[in-house]
């Protein structure tokens, strides 16, 4: 079996809590791997500007995901982006792990990093009209949509910032929100309640959606009344908030009802071994500099777990 | 400016020479924002596993980039990247909007499938 196989810690997950815990582990001369299922920076790619981030006044999320890339891979990190988990073993002393493409590696500790993504609807078509209509970046996509009537769906923070946003470039923007009341913060709620262009459809939700080369209109189900109405829309934006990628291992380890990971003060988790780190674990507040500080204790955990079980990990290696 | 390690197509007669002189093109036409930066970096993972095709972006900002957003095939996009796969300067694919590794990696088989002799 070629060695190269072999590493002291692997991280599953590349965004700001993975890359910390790889610059870490790999700073502390232990060999270290991060694979990631999508792009290098996890949602942080997604922040257009960063400002308070302390150290740094203002920088781009991609920025400064590359930075911290940088920094793992200058310490001797291995970093597979865009590799799925296909198997994952993560009780024993030997952790083992298998990705998409077919390669095979093993590690004393692993530490789980793999964050959140946007939540979609799930409505029949959605798929379809992505990139033609349904968008789930306002900052991406909003000028597409100049003059022309759009729908904002959710009742976060998010979707109303977004919509308001989205005023500068749509003629009208209509917020359905699937209760009678928002969660956003207040001001939120009042700067868009006092934006003459956003208009509000409260306890409704996106049941269909319609069109030929791109949106044409949307079934809107009133939830109190059952009503079901056609609303003629030439976009629609998604912000109903973000579901922990942890999928993967809902065979392996026990997930709360959120499907999040629970975590001790030092991240470990119920598995000897494993961590887990960033936006992925229970917790309540996500932010980038609570994923840094998450990845930091897990890897300052995983790195004491395995100097402590070294020798006995190179007996079972040797067998 | 797109800060990837991608070649850049920088103008609409550049995208032209380069469409012509090689049979198996894909450009990505976006910005550096998040439905754009992760088909960037899969873009980058596949330059060395698909020699066969050469990979560029080009800012969708710049107004050079006509010759992709005047293109008929991107008509009813309303989500960047538009991702242009060519050959032999025709366009044989578009897409719109961010896309996974698969779903890029589905396209260039297809498109851009090689000849293995016996």
């Amino acid at each position: 079996m070629n060695s190269a196989q072999y590493y002291d810690a692997i991280v599953i997950g590349a965004g700001p809590a993975g890359l910390t815990a790889g610059i870490y582990l790999s700073r502390a001369r232990l060999r270290t791997l991060i694979v990631d299922e999508g792009t290098v920076g996890g949602q942080l790619v997604l922040t257009h500007e960063i400002a308070n981030y302390p150290g740094v006044e203002s920088i781009s999320g991609y920025r400064l995901a590359m930075i911290m890339k940088k920094q793992a891979t200058n310490f001797g990190c291995d970093i597979k982006a865009n590799s799925s988990v296909r198997h994952l073993e993560l009780e024993g002393e030997i952790k083992s792990l298998s990705l998409s493409d077919g390669s095979t590696y093993t590690a004393q500790s692993i530490i789980l990093t793999p964050g959140g993504r946007s939540r979609t609807l799930g409505v029949p078509g959605e798929d379809n009209f992505k990139g033609r209509g349904i968008s789930y970046c306002a900052t991406c996509d909003g000028d597409f949509f100049t003059d022309r009537e759009i729908v904002v769906v959710g009742g976060g923070n998010s979707a109303l910032e977004e919509a308001v946003s989205l005023t500068k470039y749509a003629s009208k923007v209509t917020i359905v929100h699937q209760f009678d009341h928002f969660q956003a913060f207040e001001h939120a709620v009042e700067e868009a309640r006092n934006n003459p262009k956003i208009h509000f459809m409260m306890e409704s939700v996106i049941t269909a959606f319609y069109g030929n080369e791109s949106i044409e209109s949307v079934d809107i189900k009133n939830q109190k009344t059952g009503n079901i109405i056609n609303f003629k829309t030439n976009g629609v934006f998604i912000f109903i908030g973000y579901i922990p990628n942890t999928e993967f291992l809902k065979d392996n380890l026990p997930l709360n009802k959120w499907g999040e990971i629970e975590v001790g003060e030092d991240m470990s988790t119920q598995i000897t071994g494993v961590y887990a780190a960033g936006d992925s674990i229970a917790k309540h507040y996500r932010q980038v500099t609570t994923a840094v500080g998450d990845g930091t204790i897990a890897a300052l955990a995983a790195s004491n777990y395995i100097h402590e079980h070294k020798s006995k990990y190179k007996q079972l290696l040797m067998v | 400016m797109l800060y990837t390690n991608l070649e850049h197509i920088e103008t609409a007669a550049d995208h032209s020479k380069i469409i012509s002189e090689n049979e198996n093109v894909m450009v990505i036409c976006g910005r550096m924002g998040p439905m754009c930066i992760p088909v960037y970096g899969i873009a980058e993972e596949l330059e060395n596993e698909y020699t066969h095709v050469k990979f560029y972006d080009m800012e969708f900002d710049n107004p050079e980039s006509n010759v992709i957003r005047g293109l008929p095939e991107v008509r009813g996009f309303m989500g960047i990247p538009f991702t242009i796969y060519y050959k032999n300067g025709k366009v044989v694919k578009a897409t719109s909007s961010i896309q996974t590794k698969e779903q890029v990696k589905t396209i260039l088989d297809k498109e851009f499938a090689t000849t293995v002799n016996a």
